[in-house]
């Protein structure tokens, strides 16, 4: 009896576990987030969640901290990419340029970085930082630079932010780019040289051409991550000092679990899916042109 | 083979029902075999209890067991750090059916919008028995953690606002021990060496754990968050001079890197010889006095906070109560076990032993109550006794207030244009107290 009824239904009893945890673990919390959005649950206003219409995207336009918030996001996003992109791409170059001994091992040392959680890295380099007792402004005092205040000033904290995050990411547009190096055919470079080109020539024409499609996609990769980098920002600064490295997803996490504005702070994560999404297509799209 | 399939599934509804039915039985011999019910009522219940990463915390964990053997009530502490614990009682209440028996309270910062939403169970009745005294705890600090009518807990730590002081650096540069404000600042400019990173003063310079240490500053200096009309008072003359003299202080006189520095940063600083004067809670002063903890702890001083045009005026605040979940499914057991954890007795072996500032009125009075602490530092807390009953502003979104306030104080220390900050931040603040009517 449950043989034919298995036999007769395999078609949707089958997918149906994926189904059902995309559904649940996917889909319902998506349309949960956009309906709380419309609704103006608050535990701080006491008011459940019921809807008010568009009034908390109404607010977020005037909302300065929003903007600010804004801000940060991308030039933290902007300056990483930017900084990881050359700098990996580089580091591909160099690594493949020549056989050497060891070459494998200077490969596999490229992933400590990434393997270490963040949240340890963050603690690691607010020691390293902290202007007083840290090591970095000790070397600095040793070979006679000016202390810098790194994440306790409010223009430097950004950049600082920033150097922990090229640090642990960009050996992996490092290792993408390889992995894409690698699997380049060889004859458009016999090619090249044959015709005399120079190694910067070959470089500019026919090795980064060829390479864009891999780039493109570790930069899709990266740019998603970068965006919404929330631990190492998290663990060192908390958003300050002041409101100075407070970037979309710390300023998400304020909203919901210290003020307790779930529906203000699910129309901002709503804005934030937007934005990641639209420039997510956007690369996706232009990749398909480019390699047409 | 029908037959065999409907024995077969006769078996198994059968295990299924044994299954359900086995934990129901299991406690009936344990209730049948409680004669002493009238002396341990409760024995066997299991309390739920989470609490803060807190020196209360240390000092009451060695005390379960006597409670244990006395009721036969088994109580699971669970402590989290101080923001973990907000959001897991926030996360587990909003979320509904939360076994939370028992939790500790910051009443200050989120006794409001916990009691706006239901999740305190009234103590008023729990705390009436004539034997228990709860008109022995301090008025201000039941004040604290009573809210529209609701004691919404029962108060375990009591802190003040006071100053910290290296006695070896005032005699040396032949100062006495600032009595206002002015002579505050003047003393830290004499003491700040930046080349030999010595610092006249630190305090917190984090947008929102300042609030609270700044509270005093703008008390002394005339000012408050809001009037008595719930207007903000955050840009008014006395508030702007609180800000830049705060602004200043650390500024001018601070360790670098001060916008990042709670008190666990400032703190540090202090203790390892690195900062002469420094104003935080009296409830971290071992962090400075014990000799295990700190550099200089023969050489600090703990005296009152200095007096601003306005008088010195600290905070003294309820900052723990010990709080019942509504939603509690033991709640005598749950009385039974807070009544006992700040009874007299316990009070005083918390406070006499563990050092916990506490709030009752007969444990201080006693010689015992204050043998654990400092002479200066019990002198300085007693001269604090007037302090106001609050070190932030009273209003349900207390942490977007002090987001709001903080970061006003913060453009200050970073030398910014401060008088647009704040007037910036009295807007916003009044329009979050708005909301709130």
């Amino acid at each position: 009896m449950i043989t034919r009824f298995f036999d007769r239904h395999q078609r949707w009893l089958f997918p149906a576990p994926a189904v059902i945890f995309i559904v649940v673990m996917m889909i319902f919390p998506l349309g949960f987030t956009l309906w709380n959005s419309f609704s103006g649950w608050s535990l701080t206003a006491g008011r459940p969640n019921t809807f008010i219409g568009p009034q908390n995207y109404v607010d977020m336009m005037r909302d300065a901290r929003f903007w600010n918030a804004v801000l940060n996001t991308f030039y933290f996003t902007a300056l990483a990419m930017v900084i990881e992109l050359a700098l990996g791409v580089a580091m591909a170059l160099l690594i493949d340029a020549k056989d050497y001994p060891g070459k494998r091992v200077v490969t596999s040392l490229l992933l400590l970085p990434m393997m270490a959680t963040p949240v340890a890295v963050a603690m690691v380099w607010l020691l390293m930082f902290e202007p007083t007792a840290g090591v970095i402004n000790f070397v600095f005092g040793q070979i006679g630079l000016p202390k810098q205040l790194w994440i306790a000033g409010s223009s430097s904290v950004i950049p600082s932010l920033v150097l922990v995050d090229v640090w642990e990411w960009t050996p992996l547009i490092t290792l993408i780019v390889l992995a894409g190096l690698a699997g380049l055919p060889s004859e458009p470079f016999e090619a090249a040289r044959v015709d005399g080109a120079s190694y910067w020539q070959t470089l500019w024409r026919v090795t980064l051409p060829m390479l864009l499609p891999t780039i493109s996609v570790a930069g899709l990769l990266r740019f998603i991550d970068c965006i919404k980098t929330f631990d190492i920002i998290y663990g060192m600064t908390g958003g300050g000092p002041g409101f100075s490295s407070e970037t979309l997803n710390i300023y998400t996490y304020n909203q919901a679990f210290y003020y307790f504005n779930f529906g203000y702070a699910s129309s901002l994560l709503v804005i934030f899916f937007t934005i990641v999404t639209g420039v997510s297509l956007l690369v996706a799209y232009s990749r398909r042109r480019l390699e047409v | 083979m029908k037959q065999l399939r409907k024995l077969l599934l006769l078996l198994l509804l059968l295990s299924l029902v044994a299954g359900c039915a086995a934990p129901v039985s299991a406690p009936a011999p344990s209730a049948g075999e409680a004669p002493a019910a009238g002396e341990m009522p409760y024995a066997g219940v299991t309390l739920r209890l989470v609490g803060a990463n807190h020196p209360w915390q240390v000092a009451i964990t060695p005390l379960l067991a006597d409670f244990e053997a006395q009721t036969g009530i088994k109580v699971n502490f669970e402590a989290l750090g101080e923001d973990q614990l907000n959001q897991k009682l926030t996360t587990e209440f909003t979320a509904g059916n939360s076994d939370i028996d028992v939790f500790m309270q910051r009443p200050l910062q989120e006794a409001r919008v916990m009691q706006l939403n239901g999740w305190y169970e009234d103590l008023t009745n729990c705390v009436s028995d004539p034997d228990y005294d709860f008109a022995d705890f301090a008025d201000g600090a039941v004040g604290t953690t009573t809210v529209n009518g609701v004691l919404t807990g029962v108060p375990i730590v009591t802190e003040q606002e006071v100053l910290y002081y290296r006695k070896d650096l005032l005699e040396a540069a032949g100062l006495e021990v600032p009595k206002t404000l002015d002579e505050l600042k003047a003393a830290a400019e004499i003491l700040t060496d930046r080349d030999n990173e010595m610092y006249g003063f630190v305090a917190r310079g984090q947008r929102s754990p300042l609030v609270t240490q700044f509270s005093s500053f703008l008390y002394s200096m005339g000012g408050d968050w809001f009037d008595e009309n719930r207007q903000a008072t955050i840009n008014t003359p006395e508030a702007l001079a609180a800000i830049d003299l705060y602004g200043t202080l650390l500024r001018e006189y601070g360790p670098p890197g001060v916008l990042n520095m709670s008190w666990p940063q400032a703190v540090a600083i202090f203790a390892q010889g690195n900062a002469a004067l420094y104003t935080d809670a009296s409830s971290i002063y071992s962090n400075m006095l014990d000799p295990e903890k700190s550099a200089v702890a023969d050489k600090t001083g703990v005296a009152v906070f200095p007096a601003g045009p306005a008088g010195s005026i600290m905070y003294n605040v309820t900052s723990w109560g010990l709080s019942m979940h509504s939603g509690s499914r033991n709640k005598e057991a749950a009385c039974e076990f807070i009544k006992w954890a700040t009874s007299k007795e316990i009070v005083s072996k918390t406070q006499g032993e563990g050092a916990v500032p506490g709030a009752r009125e007969s444990v201080w009075a006693s010689p015992a109550g204050s043998a654990a602490f400092p002479a200066d530092w019990v002198e300085a807390v007693a001269a604090s006794a007037n302090g106001r009953g609050y070190d932030r502003p009273l209003v349900i979104a207390v942490t977007q207030a002090r987001d709001i306030i903080g970061g006003a104080v913060t453009v200050a220390i970073e030398g910014g244009d401060y008088v647009a900050a704040a007037n910036d931040a009295n807007a916003q603040f009044q329009a979050l107290l708005d909301s709130e009517q």
